[in-house]
């Protein structure tokens, strides 16, 4: 009986050190990730390649994903708001809570399923075939040629999918409410333009999706650069990428939220 | 012998998670010579590589480098040193997002400050050294076994590298396709004038080719010679393992109870 | 893929990228009408701000012609002090008023300033003399209610 509870203390002990462990490795591997990000720079094109898969590649699931929820919120807002009889401020509604919150949100969400675990599943397999040994020998550094471009294409990327699900998604608010419903076109977009703060809401959205792309992009290349080098251990890598960093996302914007909107 | 060898390895220990994987190892590769490190999987074969190649420190020893030893050089140290070293994967590790042309281009635009011209020359002479110039623009994804094994190899003497580390080059290989890549790794040892060291337990390929053998078993290395002296041996390790034999010093049976014991133990409690 | 390609869809990727940005910025935000460039200070006390808040709008006959720059709590008179950020090609008298309105029945607060008819124009960091406190709603209503209450009694005063 106390064998059976010091094993199970021991078996709790050790998954919260070993946890404890690998946020430790995970910082140190960011750590390098910073120092050695010269080349992705220096020779912009290793960059601008990953763009192209992280970003460009991502860019018909956000758009479609942010016609949609524009859409819905259009739907979802006019009913409530006719109640009350100000479905004129159904510009101000799907424009504040898309780009405070659902843009960079639902965009991050997506960003991680879409190309956070493509970036694990193809770091992993480069260090299951070993191609990153080979590197090594190679005498080329796997984390500033390989870790690094997509790190950085990860968090140029997240910005400007944000940006493009918000704006997106603000079309489709439009297409529903005032094309479908008949909210008044001009109190529409006025209605918006006087209470979204530049400052206030665009530019703190701006910052959240940045910081997003931060902890996504480093979420999916520790995960490859940390993963088995087996199959089964390069799927569950691709797994925890979105598990993680999907769970990493939700938390990092209610601090954020808590920051940049208090009261005010 | 007036000429230090080339990588000189001395009271090599390693221990990995407090497990030795390797105890006392003493191998000396002179310089021009092709060498063979010979084992049953899992007896640190790899690991010697691996620390040649500096990819793991030992616990105690040391391996020396044309004269430097490998674990006190800094990273910059280290990469300088790699620079000289090439090595082919177990499975060639070709990066497979890009043609074999890039491939074996790889290291020379990493490295080297040449003209696209000069290095398009390279690294068709590389592939042509290996017989596969046609292949140039065809993807990883796209080659048979044996000849992503060959552009490796292209690949890994691209920059003419002073030291060839072999990772069971012939594994999975149909008997031609290994007897070329045997005669390759001969043909270019010589033509380059370096080392090799080939990793391996393909016994009898390996002895065609090579000037001297070292045999591991469990970290230490239990006989070594010329391929002649390898044959004649009697010691028993070796002699099992030359001619694959069944059962010998390496038993057959996995450590297990008795049979009868086993078998019979449940019906008689 | 070659590399020109690459590119290109980079490019364009950006681009559009960019260009949601400006149109968040220009057509969904307010930058346009932040960035009026100069401003200077204005000061004005009031006894109840209500839901007045920092860059809420300051209008002029309906006309925006700054922002609320800071609000404090004066801790000698327990007086709201709101500083007020105005376009320097704005100038008003020394007797203009200053009013807590709001916008609709349950809209955002704003400062309105009615202009009166003093020759002489407040000068940078001046404070505001005149000012009308926040209407608040509960307020309103419990004196609405008073009167009905008292009309009543008058009435029923008069049926007797």
């Amino acid at each position: 009986m106390l064998d059976r509870a010091t094993s199970a203390l021991r078996g709790l002990g050790h998954r919260v050190t070993s946890r404890i462990w690998r946020l430790g490795f995970a910082s140190r591997f960011f750590l390098a990730t910073l120092l050695y990000s010269g080349p992705s720079f220096r020779r912009f094109f290793l960059t601008v390649r990953e763009i192209y898969f992280t970003g460009v590649l991502s860019l018909i699931i956000i758009l479609v994903s942010g016609l949609f929820v524009g859409m819905v919120l259009g739907l979802q807002g006019y009913d409530t708001l006719q109640r009350y009889g100000s479905s004129e401020a159904l510009g101000i509604l799907v424009a504040l809570s898309l780009v405070r919150e659902l843009g960079p949100v639902v965009s991050a969400l997506l960003f991680a399923s879409r190309a956070g675990s493509a970036i694990t599943a193809e770091i992993g397999l480069m260090k299951a075939t070993e191609q990153l040994s080979a590197m090594e020998m190679m005498a080329v550094n796997p984390i500033a040629r390989v870790v690094a471009p997509r790190f950085w294409a990860g968090v140029i990327s997240m910005p400007l999918l944000a940006a493009l699900f918000s704006a997106m998604g603000i079309f489709g608010g439009y297409l529903v409410g005032v094309q479908l419903i008949g909210v008044d076109e001009g109190s529409f977009w006025s209605q918006m333009q006087a209470s979204v703060d530049f400052r206030e809401d665009i530019v703190n959205g701006v910052i959240k999706s940045a910081v997003f792309g931060i902890i996504v992009s480093w979420i999916a290349v520790f995960e490859g650069y940390d993963s088995e080098p087996t199959a089964e251990g390069v799927s569950g890598a691709t797994t925890r990428t979105v598990v993680t960093s999907s769970l990493a996302i939700l938390a990092a914007d209610f601090i954020l939220t808590a920051f940049m909107f208090r009261g005010a | 012998m007036s000429n230090p060898p080339l990588v000189q390895i001395s009271d090599l220990n390693f221990t990995y998670d407090r497990r030795p994987v390797l105890t006392g190892i003493n191998m000396s590769i002179p310089r021009g010579k092709v060498v063979a490190i010979m084992g049953q999987s899992g007896c640190g074969k790899t690991t010697t590589l691996r620390l040649i190649g500096g990819q793991l420190k030992p616990s105690q020893g040391a391996v020396r480098f044309d004269g430097k030893v490998i674990h006190e050089l800094d990273a910059d140290g280290l990469y300088a040193m790699r620079r000289r070293m090439g090595m082919l994967f177990q499975f060639g590790a070709l990066f497979t997002d890009i043609s074999v042309f890039d491939n074996v281009a790889f290291q020379m635009r990493e490295h080297t400050d040449l003209s696209e011209e000069m290095i398009r020359d390279l690294v068709l002479f590389k592939l042509n050294a290996v017989g596969l110039r046609g292949a140039q623009k065809l993807m990883p994804a796209e080659l048979s076994g044996g000849m992503a094994r060959r552009v490796a190899l292209a690949r890994a003497i691209a920059l003419d590298p002073l030291l060839m580390m072999y990772d069971e080059p012939f594994t999975g290989l149909d008997p031609i396709t290994m007897g070329v890549i045997g005669q390759l790794i001969r043909k270019l040892n010589d033509a380059l004038g370096g080392s090799s060291i080939i990793v391996t337990h393909d016994v009898q390929e390996s002895l065609q080719i090579v000037d001297y053998v070292y045999f591991m078993a469990d970290g230490k290395v239990v006989a070594e010679g010329t391929p002649d002296e390898i044959r004649a041996s009697d010691k028993a390790y070796v002699h099992q393992f030359v001619w694959g034999e069944m059962d010998g010093p390496v038993p057959f049976q996995y450590p297990s109870a008795p049979y009868r014991e086993q078998i019979y133990g449940a019906a008689h409690a | 893929m070659n590399r020109m390609t690459l590119d290109l869809w980079v490019g364009v990727f950006v681009a559009i990228g960019l260009a949601a940005l400006l149109f968040l910025a220009l057509k969904v935000g307010n930058l346009a009408s932040t960035n009026t460039g100069e401003t200077y200070v204005l000061k004005a006390n009031f006894d109840n701000i209500g839901g007045l808040k920092v860059r809420a709008p300051v209008k002029s006959a309906g006309v925006v012609v700054g922002r609320v720059g800071d609000i404090r709590l004066d801790a000698e008179r327990y007086e709201a002090v709101v500083t007020m950020n105005i376009g320097s090609q704005f100038r008003f008298p020394r007797d203009t008023f200053a009013k807590i309105r709001t916008s609709g029945l349950l809209g955002e607060q704003y400062i309105g300033l009615a202009v009166g008819g003093d020759e002489q124009v407040f000068k940078p960091g001046d404070s505001v003399k005149k000012t009308e406190s926040a209407m608040v709603l509960e307020d309103l209503v419990g004196q609405f209610l008073f009167d009905k209450a008292a009309e009543g009694k008058e009435k029923s005063d008069v049926n007797k």
